[in-house]
Order: C-alpha cells, then sequence, then structure tokens
C-alpha cells in the first residue's frame, strides 16, 4: 500500500505525476459529489473542483517536512499534499480508515507526515496557527516554512489582519496564499471586499506580496518558489494571492444560482486540468491517448475504491472517547 | 393558528417585528440576497429592503459589534451567526461589550440587540459546528440566552427577543428548523418564563431545546407520570417553576445536549439541591452528553446527545431505584 509521503515524493520534478494527480483529485471530486447526492455521505461538503492546479503547485514545491493549515475546503489540497484517496474519502464517510478516523469529517483532513495540519471549519482559523508553526521553526532554527491556506473570504475576518501583522512585525517563515475563487460563501467578492486584488492587503503590513495565475502549475510554482526562498532564508512573510474559481456552489446546499451568466463558462476555458494538458503536449511530455488513458484509470480506480470504502469499518464507539487529552504515559 | 416549521416561524417573527417597528434591522452572512443558508429569511429583503437587511462580510466581530453600536443608538438589531461556533470571534463585543454597556453607562444606555444562531449536533457537521455552546454566556450578566424548542417558541421567543431592552441571545437547534408545529403568530413569550410540556407528579424533567422533544419522547417510553419543564430560557431562569414543580415531586432529572462538564444544569441541581434538600426524595441529577467533541461518523453522532432511550433508561431507574444511574458510557464500560 502507497503511503501519504510516497505520493508525495512521486511529485517531484515529475509534472506528469502532478498532473495525474490533478485528475485523480478531479474524479474523487466527481465521486464525492455523486455519493452525497444519493445521500450515503452524511452533514455537508465542499468540493475543490477548480482548484487543482494550486493544490499540485503547492504540492509539489514545498518539502514535506513544510507544514501547512487548511480550510475545510481541502480535500484537493490533501490529495495533492500525498493523502491516499482511501484515506480521505474514508473521512468524508466517516469510516475508520479515514484520516481521522471517521471522527473529523468532509472539512477536518489531517496527516502530519506530509505537513498537513488539522484543517479548520472556521473561516481564517489556520491562519494564526500557521503563523505559529512558522514562530516555532523560527525558534527551532530549523528551516521548514509554513503556509496558511485560506480563501478570499477570509481577508475580511479579523484573524487574518492580527497573523499578518504578526507574522510581518517579527519575520516569520510563513507563507500566506489566499485562493481567490470569488466567492465567499454564496457572496461574490465585490459585495464584500471593495477591493479585487486583495494582495494589496498586505502593502500596509509591509510584507512582499504578488497575484499569480491559480489555474497555472508553473505560475503557482513560481510564485511559490520565491516566497520559500525568502522565508528559508530568514527574510519573513510573502503574501501571494493565487486567483483561480470555484466551479462548484459553497457546500452541498448550494446550487451557485447566483452566479452572473457566462462566467463560469469563460473559468472553464481556464480549467487548470486543460491548462496543464495543453503545456504537457506542447513540451510532448504526454500524448492525448495518455491523457485519455490517465483519465479512464483514474475513474476505474477509484470506483473500485469507493465500494470498498463503503464497506470499510464503522469506528468503534471507544473512538468518540480518544484523543481528547494527552494519554498518561504507563510506567513501568 | 398556523401549521409552519420552525425557519418559517423564525421568519414571521422576524417579519412581524420589522412590520411593528422600523428601528429592526437585520444582518449577517448571507442572509439576504441568498435568505439565509438554513432559509431563516425567506422574503425578508424583498419585503424590508437593503437598507434594513444586509448581507454582510465574513466579518463576525465587525458586524456583531456594529449591531452594539446601532443598538446604543437606537436601533434594534438582529443578527445571525450561522453556526454558534462562528460567534467566537466575537465574543469580546458580546460578553464583555455589549453586555457592559448599560453597567459601564450608569444606567443611560441600552443594547436592544438579537442575536440569532443555529446550534446543536446531529446533523454531521463535524466538531466545529456542533456545539450547543449555552455556557459561553450563561455566566454573563447583562445578557439573555434563549432557546426554542419548536414552532411556537421559536416564534414567540424571537418576538421577546427583538422586543427586549436588553441584549437577548437565541440559540436555535439547527435539528428542528425543519420540524412543523401550529404557530399561533401574535403570541409573544415572556423571557425567563419557563412552559410546562407536560404536568405529572413523580418526578420532574427540565430540558431545553430539542432535549425538550427528546425528554417527551422518553417519559412516553419510561410510562411515568412527569411534569416537563421546558425551560427557554437560560438567564434569567425560572426558579420558581422548577422549585414549585420539585417540591412538589421530590425527584429532579436536568436533560441537557452538552458536556457533562460546566453545562447549565448544574446551576438547576445546585439551587434545588440547596433550596428543596429536605423534601427531596432522591438525589437530583443530570443526564448530559460525555465530555468529548461532537464526532462526526454517524453511529457514534447517534450516542452524542442524549437519546430517549437512554433518558427512559434513567427516569425507570430514578424511580425504581431512587439513587442516581450511570451514564451510558460507564453502564458499557466505554468510558469512565
Amino acid at each position: 500500500m502507497t503511503t501519504s509521503i510516497e505520493r508525495r515524493n512521486a511529485l517531484y520534478g515529475n509534472d506528469v505525476a502532478c498532473y495525474e494527480r490533478m485528475v485523480e483529485i478531479r474524479e474523487f471530486e466527481k465521486i464525492t459529489n455523486a455519493f452525497f447526492a444519493a445521500g450515503s455521505i452524511r452533514g455537508t461538503t465542499h468540493l475543490a473542483v477548480g482548484q487543482e492546479a494550486l493544490a499540485l503547485g503547492i504540492a509539489s514545491t514545498l518539502k514535506p517536512t513544510d507544514v501547512l493549515a487548511g480550510t475545510y475546503r481541502s480535500h484537493a489540497i490533501a490529495l495533492a499534499l500525498g493523502l491516499t484517496p482511501h484515506s480521505v474519502l474514508g473521512e468524508i464517510m466517516g469510516k475508520a480508515t479515514g484520516c481521522c478516523g471517521g471522527v473529523g469529517g468532509s472539512m477536518h483532513m489531517c496527516d502530519t507526515s506530509v505537513g498537513l495540519l488539522p484543517t479548520s471549519a472556521i473561516i481564517g482559523g489556520g491562519m494564526p496557527i500557521a503563523a505559529g508553526a512558522a514562530l516555532a521553526f523560527q525558534v527551532q532554527k530549523s528551516k521548514n516554512v509554513s503556509v496558511a491556506l485560506f480563501g478570499d473570504g477570509a481577508t475580511n475576518i479579523g484573524a487574518f489582519h492580527e497573523s499578518l501583522n504578526l507574522a510581518a512585525i517579527w519575520k516569520l517563515p510563513v507563507i500566506f496564499i489566499c485562493d481567490n475563487n470569488i466567492y465567499g460563501e454564496y457572496s461574490r467578492i465585490d459585495k464584500t471586499t471593495p477591493i479585487d486584488d486583495l494582495h494589496n492587503r498586505a502593502e500596509s503590513y509591509a510584507m512582499p506580496h504578488m497575484a499569480i495565475d491559480g489555474m497555472d502549475i508553473h505560475a503557482v510554482r513560481k510564485g511559490l518558489v520565491e516566497a520559500v526562498e525568502r522565508a528559508r532564508s530568514g527574510n519573513g512573510p510573502t503574501f501571494i494571492e493565487a486567483k483561480t474559481y470555484r466551479f462548484s456552489g459553497h457546500s452541498r446546499a448550494d446550487q451557485a444560482l447566483y452566479r452572473p451568466a457566462g462566467e463560469l463558462e469563460k473559468w472553464q476555458k481556464r480549467d487548470p486540468l486543460l491548462v496543464t494538458e495543453q503545456d504537457l503536449i506542447e513540451r510532448k511530455l504526454i500524448t492525448q491517448e495518455a491523457i485519455d488513458s490517465i483519465k479512464s484509470r483514474a475513474e476505474v480506480e477509484l470506483g473500485v475504491l469507493a465500494q470498498q470504502v463503503e464497506k470499510d469499518p464503522e469506528p468503534d464507539l471507544s473512538a468518540m472517547f480518544s484523543n481528547i487529552y494527552t494519554p498518561k504515559k504507563v510506567v513501568k | 393558528m398556523t401549521a409552519m416549521r420552525v425557519r418559517q416561524a423564525i421568519v414571521a417573527a422576524l417579519a412581524d417585528e420589522m412590520r411593528a417597528d422600523e428601528n429592526v434591522i437585520f444582518f449577517g452572512e448571507d442572509v439576504a440576497e441568498a435568505e439565509g443558508p438554513f432559509k431563516t429569511s425567506e422574503g425578508i429583503l424583498e419585503e424590508f429592503g437593503p437598507v434594513r437587511v444586509r448581507d454582510t462580510p465574513i466579518s463576525e466581530m465587525g458586524f456583531t459589534g456594529a449591531a452594539v453600536g446601532a443598538a446604543m443608538m437606537g436601533l434594534k438589531p438582529v443578527v445571525e451567526i450561522m453556526f454558534i461556533e462562528f460567534l467566537g470571534v466575537a465574543l469580546d463585543q458580546v460578553v464583555t461589550e455589549g453586555a457592559k454597556m448599560r453597567y459601564l453607562s450608569n444606567g443611560t444606555l441600552s443594547v436592544p440587540m438579537t442575536i440569532r444562531a443555529s446550534v446543536g449536533s446531529g446533523l454531521g457537521f463535524g466538531c466545529q459546528h456542533s456545539q450547543t455552546l449555552e455556557h459561553w454566556f450563561a455566566s454573563t450578566p447583562g445578557l439573555k440566552v434563549v432557546m426554542p424548542s419548536d414552532a411556537q417558541s421559536a416564534y414567540s421567543l424571537l418576538r421577546a427577543a427583538i422586543q427586549d431592552p436588553d441584549p437577548v441571545v437565541v440559540l436555535e437547534p439547527r435539528i428542528l428548523y425543519a420540524e412543523r408545529g401550529e404557530v399561533e403568530t401574535g403570541k409573544i413569550a415572556e423571557i425567563g418564563k419557563a412552559v410546562m410540556r407536560e404536568t405529572g407528579s413523580e418526578i420532574t424533567i427540565v430540558a431545553l431545546g430539542h432535549m425538550v422533544n427528546v425528554a417527551q419522547d422518553a417519559i412516553q417510553a419510561a410510562g411515568v407520570s412527569a411534569d416537563l419543564i421546558d425551560l427557554q430560557t437560560i438567564i434569567p431562569w425560572d426558579r420558581e417553576a422548577v422549585l414549585t414543580s420539585v417540591k412538589k415531586t421530590g425527584r429532579l432529572i436536568v436533560v441537557e445536549e452538552a458536556p457533562l462538564s460546566g453545562g447549565w444544569g448544574s446551576e438547576i441541581v445546585a439551587t434545588v439541591s440547596a433550596q428543596l434538600f429536605s423534601s427531596l426524595k432522591s438525589a437530583p441529577f443530570r443526564i448530559t452528553t460525555p465530555d468529548v467533541p461532537v464526532p462526526f461518523n454517524g453511529g457514534l453522532e447517534a450516542r452524542y446527545a442524549p437519546t430517549s432511550k437512554d433518558v427512559a433508561r434513567q427516569i425507570k431507574y430514578a424511580l425504581s431505584q431512587g439513587g442516581v444511574p450511570e451514564p451510558w458510557w460507564v453502564v458499557e464500560g466505554v468510558s469512565r
């Protein structure tokens, strides 16, 4: 069985592997959506369709010893960082095989072996935590960096501003990546935020900032490499605004009927899978036949996996009482 | 009487108050154009317009604090907090600012604001979206805290909350939004006044929110004669109703959808024990959730909040053995 770290290591220096992982994420979210529609998953879910390039750009640039604090929309980043589809789907379905043993659910991904800190269901909740992780790296004189990955909606919450300010004055090795997919829950950004270019908010914290094309893995890597370099060399935080688009509604309950006509179609032309396919074909790293076979293989493999996960064991009653406090050491 | 769902009763109460008083304004995340993530503001923007009904950014501290300020200047703001957990970042504005303004203005300022928030477990939203968190507010003098248990109380308590001159937190059990009930519109609750859901002689059961319904099923299942008190207000809670009932029955059980440690029911049990000690037939006790976060898995979450089956078991034990039963997790040997 492939481990998270093996899946992570497979990405480095291998653009085709990154593309395959993007396809995996896309197919995975199709299954998640279908399971929800069929009622075999309870609660809520937040799909990350359209955000695959950002996830893979991050995963193929950060080291597994770097850490990332994410959000309730974390299926893509979890799979990209290396979590197996089994552990992610298991968690979404509340199975004992899930990455959180089935007690977390769709919004709560975690695997410390590849640097994924528990993702937060609270807007902005992970941002001070990412700054704190970076503080630890600074104190410990480690070369690791920390990433806060959050949405555009989070830029209006207090934790955003406090984290940026703290990171700036303490020169913390943290990178703030804003996944600006234009929608905060059910509201388009222009209704909640008076500016379009959110990275400009970093200016008032004297923090280097940039906007990148979040639909293009190369653009993501280029921006992130610069930021990581700055952080690892002790020169403090960077703010990156990745321009992306949320192809799905906010959550299962949301059909996104509020989108302006034509907006989704316009962004679908910049679908990160399409952009990556064109790039790989141009660079002769892949053929159309290979693309087709990657897609059909992912569909088949994930379909088989989904059936398997449905049959996975439910967590034992004791799981409800576990991991609340650190167990006392047994003295022999 | 009109049949409506709990969420529709909330809409009706808000609309009635907005019609009656133009100082009532309403805002929150996706409450205007999208009419609320739980459809608790359907038609409100359309009827009352964008000056009085507003979508906010995801800025709970900002807009909850703005409600405090607007209330001090004479408006009656109603804010919606989608999940009670989202109020965490705004607790300062509620607990430390809003609740203290009358005190710190030598009684010259009022804060007639209402905070509505959805609470509770049972729907698979995971541990950061399923808590009830009454105790965040229950020890804050200056706040009033209410929780409806059905469509009528959802309507009547919200109207009372909006009319109240002080800040009121309305905690709405999310699991009840789709439940139907008969509602007498125009009927306004009295904050601080409990409602007798059932009357009987053998035992007094005090519950709040959805646990009132659970307790009612349990009383039926146990086949006992009980006073079931729907507390409805946590602060200030109805001492008279509870003490009068326990004087009659000599026994008390409190049913809470909150962790064993630190729950509001401790206050009820402590008061009853102190005031009615010599007339009690057995020790009052609480039925609560275990001291654990709300688990996501459906099978586990179904065991989290007290169930009618387990409440019935504990009622029967109390009446037959006269003592305090162990919680299910001890009986089943899962935890201590």
